[in-house]
């Protein structure tokens, strides 16, 4: 084999597909299949999972840290909100799309703010943009409709054929089928050249410089992107609800959103995923056992989680699923483990 | 002889201590030069400015007869002024093959693709195979360079910077903390530098400087004391008294 050959295919290999990946998305359809009368919860955990997402590519793979995300889910919201309330597009997935665009072009108008400075100057500035928003929300009262919210917002049907029904079942699939084609589409993204360059500038924006990457630049696009991400999540949750209200701005959306990366992990693109669904369970089991307190069990798994180090618990939880690989398949680990980045 | 990089009046000042004084450098095309200077004398920001990391108060900074005073580091780098560093500043969890992947990609103007996975360019291949095989990185290519041997990773110091195809290349202490043992390996490969990549050594070993530099400028308090060939250099008063001075200080 010749070097160039070798390079090309080492470099490729990276990108390949892993069992475990495989073996993810067919226990996803699993479950799609396995409980239907749990759709609601579950298109509640597919939206975090798009929305977690969405933070994970600026977060594990550029490095910007915000706590303002919900500024984008909020802009797609109401974007999908007022454009089937209105009449403008009734088309869902157009509509979809649209959302997406409209939290896009704020992503990239508000990125050369957050492009600037530092992790706190970062934090600081997206939560004020998050803030400023909600505020504006609620002084718009006569377009948003205030703390009522968008009231009868009436869904047509997916395409012109599935109509959304009342368990829930189309407005699943039709997010499960946009939170894996948008899965698809950032897997792609994070492979590429553009990809590297960011896990690059993540590591050290210097250096990135210095080896010819216009740092600025790659943050913007990556940034802009992200905010499609979120705009489209906060626009399944007005499709998949009917509801759009100011709390889809709240402070408390950008943060749980934290929690889904810190549960999940970053830089790997699942942990989003992972973090979404452990996230939303914890909160059943929690809000079941004592409805009031909830928040409590959860402050002290998180508590836990940090101290002891996610790594060393995905370990023990992949110790399982490992060993039977490697009894079946007869080799090493397969299973990924996020590298460690606690943030 | 043409001038592949110059400065003129080149002023840098932090509140009131003046880092760089009136600095002015012509390094000639092809040439080997060092330039050297006791501890604080302002090597390091020399560097910051030529690269474009710290802005000059005043003074030019001219690549190839081209203006680059005003350019962003990535920008100056695309032109052809790369440098390599000091202390380890390396992505420890990219491989080799990753690494200069990536100044490849970002040099043929493909470090903007987000559709095509890396490896499925050929010409970044190509590229990047040149680099790693004329380093002898080729073995260890896709091992996390964080687990490479110190002497390795300098290697791979150099060969990111010459995958960048500079026109001017600053090597930053390219030997710096490496073991007797490997040392042999990064002076070779600082010897075999394509002749038409005009170096600027900046270095505190001696022995490295009068081995490989065929001219030398002395940088002393952030002003130019002395520039001239190894010889001339050597024999010069004033050079004698800011080294002795230093050494009997010491």
């Amino acid at each position: 084999m010749t070097a160039v050959s070798e390079v090309s295919s080492r470099a490729i290999a990276r990108a390949r597909w892993r069992p475990a990946e495989i073996a993810f998305w067919i226990l996803v359809a699993c479950c799609a299949f396995l409980f239907p009368s749990r759709y609601l919860i579950m298109t509640d955990i597919v939206r975090l999972a798009l929305f977690a997402l969405s933070l994970d590519l600026i977060l594990g793979y550029a490095g910007i840290v915000s706590l303002g995300h919900a500024a984008f889910f909020g802009v797609g919201a109401y974007s999908a909100g007022l454009m089937a309330l209105h009449g403008i597009i009734t088309e869902p997935v157009i509509a979809l799309v649209v959302a997406g665009l409209v939290a896009m072009v704020l992503g990239f108008l508000t990125s050369f703010l957050v492009i600037r400075g530092v992790d706190l100057t970062r934090l600081m500035v997206t939560l004020g943009i998050a803030l400023l928003l909600e505020a504006l929300a609620e002084r718009f009262s006569n377009i948003t409709g205030g703390s009522d919210g968008l009231q009868g917002i009436e869904m047509a049907p997916i395409l012109g054929l599935f109509a959304f029904d009342m368990y829930g079942k189309t407005g699943f699939f039709y997010s499960l089928i946009v939170l894996f084609l948008l899965f698809l589409l950032a897997r792609r993204i994070v492979h590429s050249p553009f990809g590297l360059s960011l896990r690059a500038i993540r590591n050290n924006p210097l250096r990135a410089s210095a080896i010819g990457v216009p740092v600025d630049r790659r943050l913007i696009a990556v940034y802009t992107v992200a905010a499609f991400y979120a705009g489209i999540a906060g626009a399944l949750f007005t499709q998949t609800t009917a509801l759009a209200s100011l709390d889809v701005f709240s402070f408390e959306r950008s943060a749980d959103l934290m929690l889904v990366l810190v549960i999940g992990g970053t830089g790997y693109l699942y942990g989003g995923l992972i973090g979404a669904v452990v996230f939303k369970m914890l909160q059943e089991v929690f809000s079941t056992i004592t409805p009031q307190y909830w928040q409590f069990w959860i402050g002290l798994v998180l508590v836990v989680i940090v101290l002891v180090g996610r790594d060393r618990m995905h370990r023990w939880a992949l110790w399982l699923p490992n060993l039977v690989i490697r009894q079946v398949a007869g080799r090493k680990a397969v299973v990924a483990v996020p590298k460690s980045d606690a943030p | 002889m043409t001038i592949a990089l110059e400065t003129t009046g080149l002023e840098k000042s932090f509140g009131g201590l003046r880092v760089a004084r009136a600095l002015s450098l012509r390094v000639e095309q092809g040439a080997r030069h060092a330039l050297i200077g006791p501890n604080g004398a302002g090597k390091t920001t020399v560097i910051n400015l030529l690269t474009g990391v710290l802005k000059p108060n005043a003074g030019r900074i001219l690549l190839e007869g081209h203006d680059i005073t005003d350019l962003p580091v990535h920008a100056r780098v695309l032109r052809g002024l790369s440098r390599t560093f000091q202390i380890n500043q390396l992505y420890a969890d990219l491989t080799p093959l990753e690494t200069v992947g990536l100044a490849v990609s970002e040099r043929l103007g493909r470090g903007g693709d987000w559709w095509r996975r890396m490896g499925t360019l050929d010409d970044v291949n190509r590229e990047t195979a040149e680099v790693l095989a004329s380093f002898r990185l080729l073995e260890v290519m896709n091992e996390r360079t964080a687990t490479l041997p110190y002497g390795k990773q300098r290697l791979l110091e150099i060969a990111v910077a010459i995958a960048t195809r500079p026109r001017v290349l600053l090597l930053d202490e390219p030997a710096a903390g490496v073991p007797a043992g490997e040392r042999h390996d990064i002076l070779a490969a600082v010897a075999a530098l394509p002749r038409d990549v005009t170096v600027l050594l900046i270095e505190h070993d001696m022995d490295l400087v009068f081995a490989f530099a065929d001219r030398i400028s002395v940088l002393v308090n952030g002003a130019m004391l002395v520039e001239g060939p190894p010889a001339e250099v050597a024999r010069d008063p004033r050079v004698k008294a800011v080294y002795l001075g230093e050494a009997a200080d010491a």
